[in-house]
């Protein structure tokens, strides 16, 4: 009798209390990235802002020629794709899906080892010790990779010191490589906690199952484990993916000349530059691009699920 | 057996650059590079006298302090209406709350300081900061007491309420207790997250800069690298304290809910 209006409350005390984070959000994430869209089609003159709506910052991040109307359609559509932005924008990308790919291959077996062979007691101290190197100083681990990495760091050390090379490598340090490592390294527990929460999630009676009916092993895991984890599978990626396109710091304390990102771009338009228009315009075609990407990784990743079903 | 050995491995990649901390910081020698050169606390004790630094620590504290506390509030709301009631929209709400966590930090950043700066002319200071972390703290907290709250037999509140107590001293009475040792682990984490912060406190931060800022001040000036380690060495060891107790409260009200361990803060 009483149950329907008691039901009714409790949804409109549930929807109360989600109210302050919600608006929280609202206040602090939407507007701010309605602001940033706006911006990036605003223009810096000199001090002020010129609030005149145009696709100046967008022209200046893609071609490297203003439109010129005399001009062909080839020799206009020539220009496109030449600029620092984009240059900038591409080894973001590229250095993104690296390391998603090493980050996410190296964590998978970490995952299934503490999910499958790790005693239910000792799983969360297995967790525990693989969260603690992320919590702690992210500037002074980055900065350490240098002194592993560097002309007289802990690697060519070592390896001059076994006689494996007279010279100390420098392929490892001020490049692209070195970025990668280092945020392959940071980025470790985002990949391995959302796989393993998938594989512990696994009905154990299925891999049973598959190998009474006469499946291997190897079997097994590619058509019962593996389609079955993909769901952290790709939380894992787009958790590293995603976040990695706005890192700074390691491509300025590790990448030298040739391994600047485009955040590194973004912070300089942003600080140095005082151009938050064009800054703006970085921002969002970093986050659009990335976005598409991982929307067309959920897609493929779903049709392949589907067409083993 | 080969898995095992790969583990280890691992985890040894992940924890080669902390265990270089303390061996510099200890090191008589200004050049961080091996051979080490000699047992020294001096860089410590540069520590104590270096005055910059000790107002950096503070600021770094007060904004940590605030954005744990501020965080967790926002995340007991949400945890606590995920565990209640459906109603429309909560879903597409709690997954709008929780976009922070993969979101790239430098997105958070610079639309912040076109609001703060451009759109409400606002000078940066630390409350700018403590803003923005209790964005991408709150998370963190939601994540956690999540775990907490989901785990109380609804019928508990229900027999409080029927025994005569009003609903906010049912929650004080009963839930509170239930959820203590999940608020304590989210206040841990997000005070952690937010000390060491520094891609979002480098774009906001005022005049006093942060501890992260400071530091990054410092990576520049070869002779002020010892000093970083030692600060480096305080600071791990801090980190690892907190979240050990974080996961002691954690693993305490899952004893207290009487369910059983998933692992992990997330």
């Amino acid at each position: 009798m009483k149950r329907p209006r008691l039901a009714m409350s409790e949804r409109r005390r549930a929807a109360l209390l989600l109210s302050p984070p919600f608006l929280y959000a609202v206040l602090l994430l939407a507007l701010p990235l309605f602001a940033i869209v706006l911006f990036s089609f605003w223009t810096q003159d000199f001090m002020t802002i010129d609030r005149t709506a145009t696709l100046d910052n967008y022209r200046e991040v893609f071609a490297t020629e203003k439109w010129v109307p005399g001009a062909g359609l080839w020799e206009n559509l020539q220009t496109i794709g030449n600029t620092i932005y984009l240059t900038l924008l591409g080894r973001s990308l590229y250095v993104s899906l690296f390391v998603t790919a090493v980050t996410v291959i190296l964590a998978f077996p970490v995952a299934y080892f503490i999910s499958f062979h790790v005693s239910p007691s000792r799983k969360s101290l297995w967790l525990f010790l693989i969260t603690i190197p992320f919590w702690t100083s992210y500037l002074i681990r980055v900065f350490l990779w240098k002194v592993i990495l560097g002309y007289n760091g802990v690697v060519n050390a070592s390896l001059i010191n076994i006689g494996l090379i007279d010279e100390p490598l420098t392929f490892i340090l001020y490049n692209i490589n070195a970025v990668i490592i280092t945020l392959a390294h940071a980025f470790a527990p985002f990949a391995i906690l959302p796989i393993f929460v998938a594989l512990e999630k696994i009905d154990r009676s299925l891999l049973e199952a598959s190998q009474d009916l006469g499946e291997t092993r190897l079997r097994t895991f590619f058509r019962v484990t593996l389609p079955l984890a993909m769901p952290g599978v790709v939380a894992a990626v787009l958790i590293v993916f995603i976040p990695t396109i706005g890192d700074y710091v390691t491509p300025a304390l590790m990448g030298g000349a040739g391994g600047q990102l485009i955040a590194n771009m973004i912070q300089t338009q942003f600080l140095a530059l005082n151009n938050a228009p064009l800054g703006a315009a970085l921002a969002l075609t970093a986050m659009v691009s990335v976005t598409i990407i991982a929307l067309v990784f959920i897609w493929l990743n779903r049709k392949w699920l589907r067409a083993r079903t | 057996m080969k898995l095992r050995v790969y583990a280890i491995a691992y985890l040894i990649f992940l924890y080669a650059p902390i265990v270089l901390l303390p061996l510099f910081a200890f090191n008589d020698g200004t050049v961080i590079a091996f051979p080490l050169q000699g047992f020294s606390t001096q860089w410590f004790s540069e520590l104590a006298t270096t005055t910059a630094l000790h107002t950096a620590v503070k600021n770094s504290l007060i904004i940590a302090s605030l954005t744990a506390i501020f965080s967790t509030i926002l995340g007991v709301c949400a945890a606590r209406a995920g565990a209640m009631a459906h109603f429309p929209g909560k879903r597409g709400i709690l997954g709008f709350v929780m976009l922070p966590l993969v979101l790239p930090e430098i997105i958070v950043a610079v639309s912040l300081l076109i609001v703060l700066r451009q759109i409400l002319g606002l000078d940066l200071s630390n409350w700018s900061i403590i803003a923005a972390h209790v964005l991408i703290c709150t998370p963190f907290s939601i994540a956690i007491l999540n775990g907490a709250f989901q785990n109380i037999d609804p019928s508990l509140e229900e027999a409080a309420l029927d025994l005569g107590e009003s609903r906010w001293s049912a929650f004080r009475l009963v839930i509170l207790p239930l959820v203590t040792p999940g608020i304590i682990s989210s206040l841990l984490i997000s005070f952690t997250i937010s000390l060491d912060e520094f891609i979002i406190a480098f774009f906001l931060t005022g005049s006093n800069p942060t501890m992260p800022v400071y530091i990054w001040g410092l990576l520049r000036f070869p002779a002020s690298i010892p000093v970083v380690m030692a600060l480096g060495t305080i600071l791990v060891a801090l980190s690892i304290l907190l979240l050990t107790l974080a996961e002691i409260a954690r693993r305490r009200g899952l004893a207290r809910t009487g369910t059983k361990d998933t692992g992990g803060f997330l």
